[in-house]
């Protein structure tokens, strides 16, 4: 995985609650055997007027004006600013997959669902989670000000505004570590593998019913 | 110690150490695997030089996309290129590995969350995984049962591990039972309702109290089956009798001695009277009436006999906003009531509700009617190849037929559209699957999720009714 450490750039606010994956990657795209080539489609019902199809591509589809991240002071935002319960529902991965390839490295947002939060962290998308009294302001200053960017510093936690100043944000250390750090996760897990074979012999002698199919 | 809950008891029990970065690794006993979230774990797999950890803990099955008709001519049968390369890859990556599949010719092929408890694969107080969120149906088993992405598809293919932090414990406690009419899709709905789609994020839901015991296996896998669309990864049902009854004898579930032994450990998965709970909601089944959806989140529900709602009345402006997009992509305004919404098509089917009871009921209901002319199409398919033959030997698809539904081979079909059964836009069907997202039945569809019996009322009569005038 690619090491995280810094983004700055365009935030592009997406003021909806309950984003599900089903928005942000629609299955009739879902259909690849590779982890790539999902972000043309990304948000594709919200940012196309026509209905898409594997292997068209935006320039030859209708946009649909109004969506935000078609709006011209949003191009190559690299930060979504969204709502509650952000990429509930389907476990597809792909959303994540989406949100990188259309050139986002961060979603801020007062709350993430689980499964999608775990994939983030899969892939070097870093979700940070912020009070909703901010998130609110947040919005509220990317829609007084065009081209408003901001700068996230995983190492230092710290999210800079335009003005100079900053605020802090949470994360979990050894989340943070993996994504500083660019770590792979199976070897990680693999380290320990010792254990796990430990484990295993244990639990086979416990369950044994477990193994026998 | 104190005392534990079940969560707490499955957790302990494949807890293997903590990891460096300080999150546990979990073994995994099960592994479901399907043809659309799994080609590029496997890829991944390959392209690292890894083996597949052990071989047996894997179980697949061919379902996301899938045709649900022509099944005689298996993969010939599969007009969508790239849909047929997800179907091909995935047998390939089975015999390359040596992972048993139930393809797309075999008669226990199915919708993964239906083919792994008909089978017997899923036992209580193991662990199961599946790139796929409605992993939480398994839970119904005293199982922990979660829904993954695709890195850690291949993470578990490789470690036999998931990592994860533990979560917290929720408890939904139902008291009383449910009336004629009203089923274990009704009492989720009104749950997710209640607590909204975000209300046990970070939570493990155990279903308790004396109107989960009177449930089916069948219907506490429904009930789990849409935990995760109240936010929860997992939901559980602690094991009783008739957990036990339903495991006996099948395929994949221990016999003889395995099966005592088995035995005196599942008895011991519920939680201690005295453990305690991060969140508890309560409800009362015997008061339930059935449930629609009206909007594009399945906390978005009301009751068959109200309206849809009216954002002027909203807590907030957000809610408002919400509210609003909702009615209007759903093509309906506020104070709409529920029994004016009249529709184009019917979907009975999904891993929430297409088992053989859910058949069973909705059969029931349509038996000597017809099918409305309004309606376009009226789907019935089933969960497995095996429901499918259990329902024809009943008599039930001659029922199905006879009143004017289209009777399919097994998949997920329009639950969420990703094979040729869809919605065109502006189409509004009456769907007993689990989401009712923007686009999710096809693009510019629009969807009510309901139970089978609603599903089937509304088939006959065009539009949204009360079944139980009609029972």
């Amino acid at each position: 995985m690619t090491p995280f450490e810094r983004v700055s750039g365009i935030v592009a606010p997406l003021d909806r609650l309950n984003v599900d994956t089903d928005q942000i990657i629609p299955k009739q795209f879902l259909k690849s055997v590779k982890r790539t080539g999902f972000g043309d489609n990304l948000f594709d019902a919200w940012r196309f007027a026509d209905e898409g199809a594997i292997g068209k591509t935006p320039n030859e589809r209708r946009l649909n004006a109004d969506f935000v991240l078609n709006q011209p002071r949003f191009q190559d935002a690299r930060i979504l600013l969204a709502r509650r319960n952000f990429g509930c529902g389907s476990s597809r991965e792909h959303a994540v997959w989406a949100l990188l390839e259309f050139g986002f490295r961060c979603v801020i947002a007062p709350s993430f669902a689980d499964i999608f939060l775990a994939n983030c962290f899969k892939n070097g998308l870093l979700p940070i989670v912020l009070d909703e009294e901010i998130i609110d302001r947040l919005f509220e200053m990317v829609s007084a000000n065009s081209g408003f960017q901001i700068a996230v510093d995983l190492p230092a936690q710290e999210i800079r505004m335009p003005d100079g100043a900053g605020f802090e944000f949470v994360i979990d250390p050894f989340k943070k570590r993996t994504l500083v750090e660019g770590l792979d996760d199976i070897d990680l897990t693999l380290d320990h593998r010792e254990e796990i074979v430990a484990f295993e012999a244990k639990h086979r002698q416990r369950m044994p019913w477990v193994f026998i199919n | 110690m104190s005392a534990q809950t079940l969560y707490d008891k499955i957790w302990d029990a494949h807890a293997v150490g903590t990891r460096a970065d300080g999150q546990t690794m979990l073994y995994i006993d099960l592994q479901l695997l399907h043809e659309v979230t799994s080609p590029q774990a496997f890829a991944g797999l390959s392209l690292s030089g890894r083996s597949l950890w052990r071989v047996a803990a894997n179980l697949a099955t061919p379902d996301h996309n899938v045709p649900t008709d022509n099944r005689e001519l298996g993969l010939d049968g599969i007009e969508d290129a790239v849909a047929k390369e997800q179907v091909v890859t995935l047998d390939r990556n089975c015999r390359r590995y040596g992972i048993t599949q139930f393809d797309i010719l075999d008669v226990r092929q199915g919708i993964v969350h239906v083919v792994g408890p008909e089978q017997g694969a899923t036992q209580p107080g193991m662990t199961v995984v599946c790139g796929d969120s409605h992993t939480s149906t398994h839970g119904a088993f005293a199982a922990l049962a979660q829904g993954i992405g695709t890195s850690d598809v291949e993470h578990v293919m490789a470690t036999q591990c998931l990592v994860q932090s533990k979560a917290r414990n929720m408890r939904v406690q139902v008291d009383g039972k449910l009336t004629d009419g009203v089923y274990a899709k009704d009492l989720i709905l009104a749950i997710i309702g209640a607590i909204g789609t975000a209300g046990a994020t970070g939570h493990t839901i155990e279903y308790m109290g004396s109107g989960v015991s009177a449930l089916s296996m069948e219907a506490r896998m429904t009930l789990c089956n849409m935990s995760i669309e109240g936010g929860a990864r997992a939901g559980l049902v602690a094991v009783d009798t008739t957990t036990l009854e339903y495991l006996h004898g099948r395929p994949l579930a221990p016999h003889g001695e395995l099966w005592d032994q088995a035995h005196d450990y599942w008895i011991t998965l519920h939680s201690e009277t005295e453990a305690e709970f991060d969140l508890e909601f309560q409800i009362d089944a015997a008061t339930l009436i059935p449930q629609v959806t009206w909007g594009t989140s399945p906390e978005l529900v009301t009751s068959i006999d109200l309206a849809t709602p009216n954002p002027d009345r909203a807590s907030d402006q957000a809610q408002a906003q919400s509210l609003q997009l909702a009615l209007d992509y759903m093509g309906l305004v506020a104070d709409q009531p529920m029994t004016e919404i009249a529709l184009d098509k019917i979907f009975i089917g999904s891993c929430t509700n297409a088992r053989i009871e859910d058949l069973r009921a909705a059969a029931s209901v349509v038996k000597g009617r017809k099918v409305a002319k309004r309606i376009k199409q009226a789907l019935v398919v089933p969960g497995s190849g095996l429901v499918k033959a259990q329902a024809e030997a009943e008599g039930l698809a001659d029922v199905f037929l006879a009143a004017g539904f289209e009777w399919r081979a097994a998949g997920c079909s329009m639950c969420l559209a990703m094979n040729p059964d869809r919605l065109q836009p502006q189409e509004r069907c009456a769907s007993t699957s689990n989401r009712n997202f923007e686009g999710r039945q096809g693009h510019g569809g629009r969807t009510h999720l309901v139970s089978p019996v609603m599903a089937a009322a509304a088939a006959v009569q065009g539009y949204f009714v009360d079944v139980r005038s009609m029972l």
